[in-house]
């Protein structure tokens, strides 16, 4: 067992009712759009740069895997089972809901300054060497202290705001650039990317970044103690077994 | 429960209670407004609902971009075709001297035209992408004549929803709304590039709807229905990819 919990240790409030559901519905949608996402490039798994791209021209790079469509020139003599029609719905369905949620967190953080307050660096963390020192930490798979699980430390928060506000952000225009409905009425957004097969490589590797957080989020959350950290994003509370979160200690 | 807790619990009970009955209208409004999809049931029922609504709100007029000249691809790609049957081998053996297209259903006069009719009415190039779902695209030049001016020399009747085409080829047939029906690039394409609409690519009659993907631009057509309800055609899904379980509204 990682973590020294029992039931006699105290608890602590620690992440908010809104964070948690947002937080879970977005997980829920991630999966849904990481596994139909990898269905949908099985059917094509060449990637191009620029407008225009397939079969016949060259590739900027490919998947070294079976297609599921005939005449994709894979080198495998094997064609996969083609899922692309329930995986296109499940894809854009999810998508829905995940940035109809980010809209609605992106309202109620700014509102209550949630991320004033837990994102943005804490006040005496906003340099260079302190952010240094708990990189280190990170890489030498240090176990965080008791701590550090009432805040998030300055990496954590540098992490968030950047999933948050930069390759969310992105992975949606990228996807909304590939819609030929919507971009009939945006051109922009997909003439910006340097054109359509441009933004499918990006929408790509930004997919790509996105795993690479939940792999690294994960096994952090492992490292930190995965029981006390998942019962602080279920229940809301989380348990300590030397001393209270400052907060707690003030109000007593 | 104390008193705050009283005032949350009545809050989230009213939020709840106008959140249903708000969904309610939405769905009645929609039904009304014809921004409901023939494929709204189902799990994936609700998502596609709202990308087919969200798009005939937000970009019902938009056009599909046009690209210059010098990117027209120089090689473009004829996806796969299923082998030809008896009826399309006797019209390419006469070089489609004999290809009808017919117009039925709710028009004031049902007619039947042949390519050089076709070929007769006001014509238009575009110079737009192919995009297919699996992610591959390529960019023409389309040459034909714009659906609405078939529709309008038939008078469609004022309670015409949807056209509906099909392929010479069985069980090939798809359907779109007035909207894209009657949108300026949508077309009869009878020419590519610099000659006549070659086989592979759908010679010698294409409807192109440049604002979805490549599997709404059916090749090889001969029949045009206008309609006010999709429910009588095969499954009342509005065509044979929605039937093999792909979305009906191809715009994303």
């Amino acid at each position: 067992m990682l973590d020294a919990v029992s039931p006699r240790n105290p608890e602590a409030p620690r992440h908010a009712l809104f964070v948690r559901v947002t937080h879970w519905i977005t997980t829920l949608c991630f999966f849904a759009l990481l596994i139909t996402g990898a269905e949908i490039v099985v059917s094509h798994p060449r990637f191009y740069w620029g407008e225009t791209g397939h079969d016949l021209t060259k590739p900027l790079f490919r998947i070294p895997i079976p297609a599921s469509r005939n005449l994709v020139p894979t080198g495998y003599r094997y064609v996969m089972p083609d899922q692309n029609g329930w995986s296109r719905y499940l894809h854009f369905e999810a998508a829905w809901v995940v940035v109809l949620t980010g809209i609605v967190y992106a309202i109620w953080g700014l509102w209550t300054g949630h991320f004033r307050s837990n994102l943005f660096p804490a006040p005496g963390d906003r340099s260079w060497r302190s952010f240094a020192a708990v990189m280190a930490r990170h890489i030498r798979l240090r176990r965080p202290g008791e701590a550090e699980g009432f805040a998030y430390n300055s990496v954590q928060r540098a992490t968030y705001l950047i999933v948050i506000f930069v390759l969310l952000p992105l992975v949606i225009c990228t996807g909304l650039a590939l819609s030929p409905g919507f971009n009939a009425a945006v051109p922009a957004i997909v003439n910006v990317l340097g054109g359509r097969q441009s933004a499918r490589t990006l929408h790509f590797f930004v997919s790509g970044l996105l795993l690479l957080f939940l792999l690294v989020h994960v096994a952090m959350i492992v490292l930190a103690g995965f029981t006390n950290r998942m019962r602080a994003m279920i229940s809301g509370r989380i348990s300590y077994a030397v001393s209270p979160p400052p907060t707690l200690q003030e109000r007593t | 429960m104390n008193k705050i807790s009283r005032r949350k619990f009545v809050a989230a009970g009213l939020a709840a209670t106008a959140g249903a009955s708000g969904l309610a209208a939405a769905a009645t409004l929609a039904k009304r407004y014809g921004l409901v999809p023939p494929d709204s049931g189902g799990i994936y029922g609700p998502g596609e609902t709202l990308t087919y609504a969200a798009q005939r709100l937000l970009t019902k007029h938009s056009l599909a971009r046009e690209f210059p000249r010098s990117m027209i691809s120089k090689v473009p790609f004829p996806n796969e075709l299923a082998p030809f049957n008896d009826a399309f081998k006797r019209q390419q053996a006469s070089g489609f001297a004999e290809w009808k297209l017919s117009i039925d259903g709710m028009v004031a006069q049902p007619t039947s035209l042949s390519l050089s009719d076709i070929r007769s009415l006001p014509a238009r190039s575009q110079i737009t992408e192919v995009v297919c779902e699996e992610g591959w695209s390529y960019i023409a030049e389309w040459i034909g004549t714009p659906l609405h001016e078939v529709l309008d020399a038939a008078g469609v009747l004022p309670q015409a929803r949807y056209v509906v085409y099909y392929s010479i080829e069985p069980e090939w047939w798809e359907s779109i709304d007035m909207a894209d029906a009657l949108h300026p690039q949508t077309m009869l394409t009878y020419a590519m590039n610099d000659g006549y609409l070659p086989v592979p690519f759908g010679g010698p009659l294409r409807l192109r709807v440049p604002r979805q993907l490549g599997y709404k631009s059916v090749k090889f057509i001969t029949r045009l229905t206008v309609t006010d309800s999709l429910k009588r055609f095969g499954k009342g899904l509005g065509g044979a990819n929605a039937e093999d379980g792909y979305a009906w509204y191809a715009g994303i």
